[in-house]
């Protein structure tokens, strides 16, 4: 299966560049990259609407009589689901009454930005532990622990945040290199394991993950750390010199992600011209041939975990030094497992998942107003994102589905395939 | 034959290392009976530690003073080491080892209980419940794996079949149909994990994340949209009654803990022995064995390869559903989000600490059920010891089995590889 995979992605990027635009028509209906993603994006809102509909029991009840009038229900189910995606879109990019206001001098720009500011604020972690999942996949590893590294990253960068006293700007860069290095830490661990003892570095981040929370857990507790005026477990509020600049409010957007698309960049370059890049692609396509050609797959396991890790780490520092700016027992969220789905989304490539961790910022944000207006779950984000991933990780599925011609390329098969 | 030849020469050449396996284990026994004597020794209260045969301070109990215990038993760690690291012959290696892990353990129990009490009745009794959803989801990674298929997604039929539970538990007022309503949302994620990772040949792990995932989105949602409006319709399940065996149930200790419990105690632990036998000695069980290891190989005699794994999958299903029961008819009695809270995880690391296998996987369930409780205990009498950390201790020993510092575990040879039939 992996095998076919890499050769043939070289050949099509050639292909590309000689004309573009009719290879682009000519594949929009066959099983490519751009197609596959857009169905199963619309496969899983399709789903998610099936979810809001069964689960409200006033729409229900007017499926009770479908047939003998069955625009009732149909009418109902469209309402319900339409104000639900609506409200979906109109929190993550923009509301038209809010940019209608803005215009004609009754609104404020902020009110008008404020959708797009949300959907950043929540993709900027995303990016970073995206990035870090994506690397490690090219790498040949499957790094599970981006939640136990960006656990790691807050504490580190957190911890730095609010005990160290340092000059502004100087605080910031220690707090962020801080959570690199606390999260380089927790990849290293599963890196060395790999590469000295073979231990599967699946089974480790996982168990790495629950002992960084368990950490953090009982880190928040500890004097010297827990705010003393608070009487729950929470930490002291991180100085300002050491958060992360933001737009001002109401706005969230913090500089956060520009750190993400620089990170998305450095990360292009390490993967694609970097010999580091090319010692890890050749270690993640065919490890024995790579130590053939001389190189030390060991070395590269260890210094590959480091970088996804310490990526994860800085994600975890960002929400903690942009958003959340005190340390508490869910500090970070979700976003570990989160950015493992972001990369599958974006198929490992750092562009692709700079993409996938602004769609699921998106979702965060348009969820939110979900939830307050229409009343439909912010859990429904969670399915929709699941879902997502997997039409994308079973392209054939999605093939079957809307019976799409065979792609050109084969670099749809499925992701790959590798036992413990 | 030639590498054969080259293979021999190697081991003529190659001097034997002096800190062999056995070695670097006795040495590791040393150290940590000297943290146990010195460490725990000099920190225990000198008291009597009393260990009750009973469900609280009463009763006959065993005693021991604190810090005399505690040095003792750091003693016999070192000294199971130092028998180690002497050389002994391997066949009493595992003896060894246990009990080196075994003192270690009482020494620190007769640290942590100095002055006080630890009733015995309820710290069996209560690792027994903490481990039973561990046990059952174990069984179900074993019915997977040994196929060949790997399985993440224990977390998620957890909380379908503690979800189908509730809600059918409730609906139906019968505490029967909710169990059988568990297994059916056991055998969904089952199905799902199945078909992706068998028909459409995506990677195994992925799929079981994105499955957790999918779980936990729509119990979550489907609690957060009926059963939070209305807890009394949706979620208010009968609880799974406790049978007592008359005459079984007064034997001392032993009784009250195994034969005055509820169904699924039972269940586990026959399932345990019915899967051990059935893998070792029935055609089911050398099938599903060949398919695990070598499935080409399989396919050439005539095996089924696909359509048994999609059979093991499904029943792994069925049993890590009837594990998802258990959290919301055994332990609490309702639903709540994400109230399996990574059990499933702490299956999958007893799964792999257990070697793959149902025995192992039983004791590796049990010793981190015995963690848990521990650590409850621990926090309920103000222990100096944070209950974090023992609550780690599951995640570190899987951790130290797969990096093989204690014995090298082997995952099925194509465990998570898909079969395509060439």
């Amino acid at each position: 299966m992996t095998t076919e995979t890499a050769p043939p992605a070289k050949k099509e990027e050639e292909e590309k560049r000689e004309s573009f635009f009719s290879l682009f028509l000519q594949n929009l209906w066959s099983a490519n990259t751009v197609t596959v993603t857009i169905l199963s994006i619309f496969l899983a809102l399709v789903i998610g609407a099936v979810l809001i509909v069964v689960s409200d029991s006033q729409v229900l009840s007017y499926f009770s009589y479908f047939t003998s009038r069955p625009s009732d229900a149909l009418n109902a189910s469209w309402d319900l689901i339409s104000q639900a995606y609506g409200d979906l879109f109109k929190g993550a990019i923009f509301d038209p009454a809010a940019v209608q206001a803005w215009f004609d001098g009754t609104g404020t720009w902020q009110a008008a930005f404020g959708p797009i500011s949300e959907t950043l604020t929540y993709a900027a972690p995303l990016v970073f532990t995206g990035l870090s999942v994506a690397i490690a996949f090219r790498g040949g590893l499957f790094n599970i622990g981006g939640q136990g590294q960006a656990v790691i990253g807050c504490i580190t960068g957190g911890v730095v945040g609010f005990a160290v006293g340092l000059p502004v700007g100087l605080h910031l860069l220690v707090a962020l290199i801080a959570g690199f290095l606390g999260g380089a830490l927790w990849g290293f661990l599963p890196g060395l394991l790999k590469a000295r003892t073979g231990a599967h570095e699946v089974i480790t981040t996982i168990m790495l993950n629950y002992i960084a929370t368990l950490f953090l857990s009982w880190l928040i507790l500890q004097n010297g750390v827990r705010d003393p005026e608070r009487t729950d477990a929470i930490s002291k509020t991180i100085e300002s010199s050491a958060q992360l600049p933001a737009l001002p409010s109401p706005l969230r957007v913090h500089l956060g992600i520009v750190l993400a698309v620089v990170a998305t960049a450095v990360v292009a370059w390490l993967l694609n011209k970097s010999p580091f890049g090319f010692e890890l692609r050749a270690v993640g396509v065919n490890p024995p041939a790579a130590k053939t050609a001389g190189m030390s797959v060991a070395k590269t396991y260890t210094l590959l975990m480091v970088i996804a890790g310490g990526l994860a780490g800085l994600g975890g520092a960002v929400q903690v030094l942009g958003t959340a700016d005190k340390l508490t027992a869910q500090v970070a969220g979700n976003i570990g497992f989160d950015g493992l789905l972001v990369a599958l989304l974006g198929r490992n490539k750092p562009w692709g998942t700079l993409l996938a961790a602004i769609l699921y910022g998106a979702l965060r944000a348009g969820g939110n107003l979900m939830q307050v207006d229409a009343g439909v779950s912010l859990e429904l984000v969670t399915v929709l994102q699941a879902l997502i991933v997997i039409f994308i990780a079973a392209p054939a599925l999605v093939k079957a589905i809307f019976q799409l011609r065979a792609a050109r390329s084969a670099r749809l098969g499925a992701t790959m395939a590798k036992g413990w | 034959m030639s590498t054969a030849t080259v293979e021999d020469l190697t081991e003529i050449t190659a001097p034997k290392s002096f800190w062999n396996r056995q070695r670097r284990l006795g040495a590791a026994l040393v150290i940590i009976g000297l943290i146990a004597a010195v460490v725990f020794g000099s920190l225990a209260e000198s008291k009597t530690a009393r260990f009750t045969l009973s469900e609280d301070a009463e009763g006959a109990a065993l005693s021991i003073n604190g810090q005399f215990g505690a040095i003792l038993f750091g003693i016999v760690t070192i000294a199971a080491g130092g028998a180690l690291l002497a050389g002994v012959a391997k066949r009493w290696q595992t003896w060894l080892l246990g009990l080196g892990i075994v003192t270690f353990v009482l020494s620190f129990l007769c640290w942590q209980v100095a002055g006080k009490f630890l009733p015995l009745v309820d710290t069996a009794s209560g690792s027994l419940e903490l481990a039973l959803p561990l046990i059952l989801g174990a069984l179900a990674g074993v019915l997977c794996e040994r196929s060949g298929v790997v399985n993440v997604a224990i977390e998620g039929q957890f909380l379908m079949g503690a979800f189908g539970a509730a809600l059918v538990g409730t609906l139906a007022t019968s505490v029967w149909a909710g169990l059988v309503s568990a297994v059916v949302g056991g055998v969904i994620i089952a199905a799902m994990l199945a078909w992706l990772a068998i028909r459409f040949l995506v990677d195994q792990v992925v799929v079981g994340i994105v499955l957790n995932l999918f779980a936990l989105g729509v119990t979550g949602f489907l609690y957060e949209r009926l059963m939070q409006p209305d807890a009394l319709k949706y979620n208010s399940p009968p609880r799974l009654p406790e049978w007592r065996i008359p005459g079984l149930a007064d034997i001392p200790v032993v009784g009250p803990v195994l034969f005055d419990t509820n169904l699924l105690v039972w269940l586990a632990l026959i399932l345990v022995f019915v899967i051990h036998f059935a893998l070792r000695r029935t055609r089911w069980g050398l099938r599903t064995r060949a398919v695990g290891e070598h499935p080409t190989a399989a396919d050439t005699v005539g095996i089924r390869v696909r359509g048994l794994r999609y059979m093991n999958v499904l029943l792994g299903g069925v049993v890590a559903g009837i594990g998802g029961a258990y959290f919301t008819l055994v332990s609490t009695s309702a639903f709540n989000k994400n109230m399996t809270a990574g059990a499933g995880f702490i299956a999958l690391a007893a799964l792999i600490f257990g070697r793959w296998t149902p025995f192992g996987a039983l004791g590796a369930a049990l010793f981190f059920g015995f963690a848990q409780k521990l650590a409850n205990y621990l926090s309920a009498v103000g222990s100096p010891v944070p209950n974090q950390f023992l609550n780690m201790l599951p995640y570190i020993a899987t951790i130290i089995a797969v990096a093989g510092l204690v014995g090298r575990v082997r995952a099925p040879a194509a465990d998570g590889v898909p079969y395509v039939k060439s």
